[in-house]
């Protein structure tokens, strides 16, 4: 479904500011495969969901999704099969436009944008029943602007809107870092229910081990720019936190830095 | 007194396509688009151009919109593929058009390559067209009659032209309120909100950008073929300025109609257009006032558009503040008096 081969990226190469952001980076995801993603700040998590969206090219190594060979497609094309939620909440809709009319844009992700009106009846009965399942009473609410809802709401929203077209590839970056613990978990049970219905291929990033652990069937764990670890479906159940933090301490010979690591 | 009112309504409809544009590029498309000032004249020395060369004027005004269309979509593709400023790219366009507007104008001569205006005395235009046809409808005799019968005397010479304007402005702006809800609008609104956003949905952001400037541009073109058909003349200096004319339409008609929705918002640039004009006939009837003050007054009545609202908020505020405090107040009192 979505491969990685040989990805490699450096910043400000050349420069005393020179990073290497990823090193030979080699990752295939099988279709229905939800891949969490933990690892410290720089460990390149971000780089590499940017590498699979398209807002990042590689220096070389190539990126394929469903067999075809992406690497040169721009971000707007690629986005035809690859839905993303980021991290900040206002990111993923358009605050003056309504919730009827973002949930329209992400409508017609995959078809050619026309002369057709965005939100017609038929329409509007099928964002509706969709919305209703978020649970937010935003199917009540379909000509507020999107700026008027809260943090949670956007985000619930931003993920239906990234998953509406059934894309091949769903990005999900951090996307519960910015809400309040029990938003956190209502965004958390949603992607869950989101993910699941569809069989969605996944890749998530994550800060939160215990949501890394309690999500999807594999998990891989970054660091300098690399994987170092990958458990796969077999191991990963039964895996717990302090399992991943001798994992790391093992294989890098030092204390994980887990400031930003929750432990919750 | 009434004549001149009478005259900036019809210019104010008129000037509010070209607000409109603005509206789209200002407002709909987050882009600070100064080609205005150039393709408002491209639009009129274009259309002008071709009468003169005897082409019907409805063509030749459809050629201006295209004109128009053209030059947006350089701006556009200045920002986009050249990765220049915006501001810098309208001002480049700008400044461009300025040379080719005069050549456009060179034209109509033998052996001129440029030529800074063109008048349009004896030439048919759209308004003399519709005029031979509204003439014979025998309204402009109703209406008069009704103005003398409430004691005005100067009668305007024809309705025909305002009927005119207002058919037009009013089609356009239906068709703005439509296409902004169709999903190319859709994805031209989401643009100017949160690029990003809809780059994760699949649109060209940059396609979306030179095709807004190249349709706000052709609607300023389009006013500006009108003015010079209305005005008779074509002038490579009509445009200065245009862009603060436009941006004062839009702030004004929002400041007083709101924008709650597309349609209500398109309704009140058109308005605040007409008001502007009315504001500036009146500005001009004053005895120390000249027309050569007439950007100095637009000048300041932008200013004042962009300031009295935020005083009428704060005074709002303070009022609404006021009256919490004296209804606590009383509360606590009335507590006391219970106690």
């Amino acid at each position: 479904m979505l491969k990685l081969d040989g990805i490699n990226k450096i910043f400000n190469e050349g420069t005393p500011d020179e990073k290497i952001a990823l090193a030979d980076i080699n990752l295939h995801l099988k279709p229905g495969d939800f891949v969490t993603i933990i690892g410290s700040n720089g460990a390149g998590k971000s780089t590499m969901m940017n590498m699979v969206s398209g807002a990042l090219t590689p220096d070389f190594g190539t990126v394929s999704i469903d067999g075809n060979n992406v690497t040169a497609l721009p971000e707007y094309k690629r986005s035809q099969f690859i839905g993303r939620v980021f991290q900040d909440p206002m990111a993923g809709t358009a605050p003056t436009m309504t919730i009827e009319e973002n949930v329209a844009l992400a409508y017609s992700r995959n078809k050619r944008r026309g002369l057709r009106i965005g939100v017609d009846k038929k329409r509007r009965e099928f964002f509706k029943e969709s919305l209703e399942m978020l649970g937010l009473n935003l199917e009540n609410r379909l000509s507020a602007k999107v700026g008027l809802l809260s943090g949670g709401e956007r985000q619930a929203l931003s993920l239906l809107m990234a998953t509406f077209t059934k894309p091949s590839i769903l990005l999900l970056d951090e996307h519960t870092a910015a809400l309040d613990p029990s938003r956190a978990e209502l965004i958390t049970s949603i992607t869950k229910h989101l993910v699941e219905k569809d069989n969605l291929t996944t890749l998530m990033v994550t800060h939160n081990m215990q949501q890394a652990l309690d999500l999807g069937n594999r998990l891989i764990m970054m660091d300098k720019g690399q994987i170092i670890l990958e458990v796969g479906e077999d191991r990963k159940h039964e895996l717990t936190i302090p399992d991943l933090m001798a994992e790391f301490e093992s294989i890098r010979g030092e204390k994980m830095n887990s400031d930003r690591a929750l432990l919750g | 007194m009434f004549t001149a009112i009478f005259g900036s309504v019809e210019q104010g409809i008129i000037y509010a396509i070209m607000a409109l544009g603005v509206y789209l590029t200002f407002r709909v498309l987050d882009f600070p688009d100064l080609t205005v000032d150039g393709s408002f004249v491209t639009g009129a020395a274009t259309a002008a151009t071709m009468i003169l060369l005897g082409y019907h004027p409805i063509l030749a005004t459809l050629v201006a919109i295209v004109a128009g269309f053209i030059a947006g979509c350089m701006t556009g593709i200045l920002h986009t593929k050249g990765k220049i400023n915006p501001l810098l790219s309208g001002i480049l366009m700008m400044i461009a058009l300025y040379s080719i507007n005069l050549r456009i104008m060179g034209l109509t001569a033998e052996n001129t390559i440029g030529r800074p205006n063109i008048p349009l005395l004896n030439s048919e235009t759209i308004f003399s067209q519709f005029q031979g046809f509204w003439s014979n409808l025998g309204i402009d005799a109703a209406l008069n009659n009704v103005l003398n019968s409430i004691g005005i005397q100067r009668v305007p010479g024809t309705w025909g032209t305002l009927m005119v304007v207002l058919l037009i402005t009013i089609l356009i702006k239906f068709i703005a309120d439509w296409f902004l809800k169709t999903e190319v609008g859709l994805a031209i609104r989401a643009t100017g909100d949160n690029k990003r956003m809809i780059r994760s949905f699949s649109a060209n952001t940059d396609t979306l950008i030179i095709l807004g400037l190249g349709l706000s541009n052709a609607l300023v073109a389009f006013s500006g073929a009108l003015i010079a058909q209305y005005s008779k003349f074509a002038d490579n200096g009509m445009g200065i300025g245009m862009i603060v004319i436009g941006l004062a339409s839009v702030i004004i008609g929002e400041a007083i109609f709101g924008t709650k929705t597309i349609m209500r918002t398109t309704l009140a640039v058109i308005a605040g257009a007409i008001i502007y004009r009315i504001v500036l006939a009146l500005a001009l009837r004053v005895d120390f006032l000249d027309t050569g003050d007439m950007k100095l007054i637009t000048a300041v009545i932008v200013i004042m558009a962009l300031i009295i609202p935020q005083f009428a908020n704060k005074n709002k505020e303070r009022k609404r503040k006021a009256k919490r405090a004296q209804s606590v107040i009383i509360a606590k009192q009335g507590g006391s008096d219970l106690a």
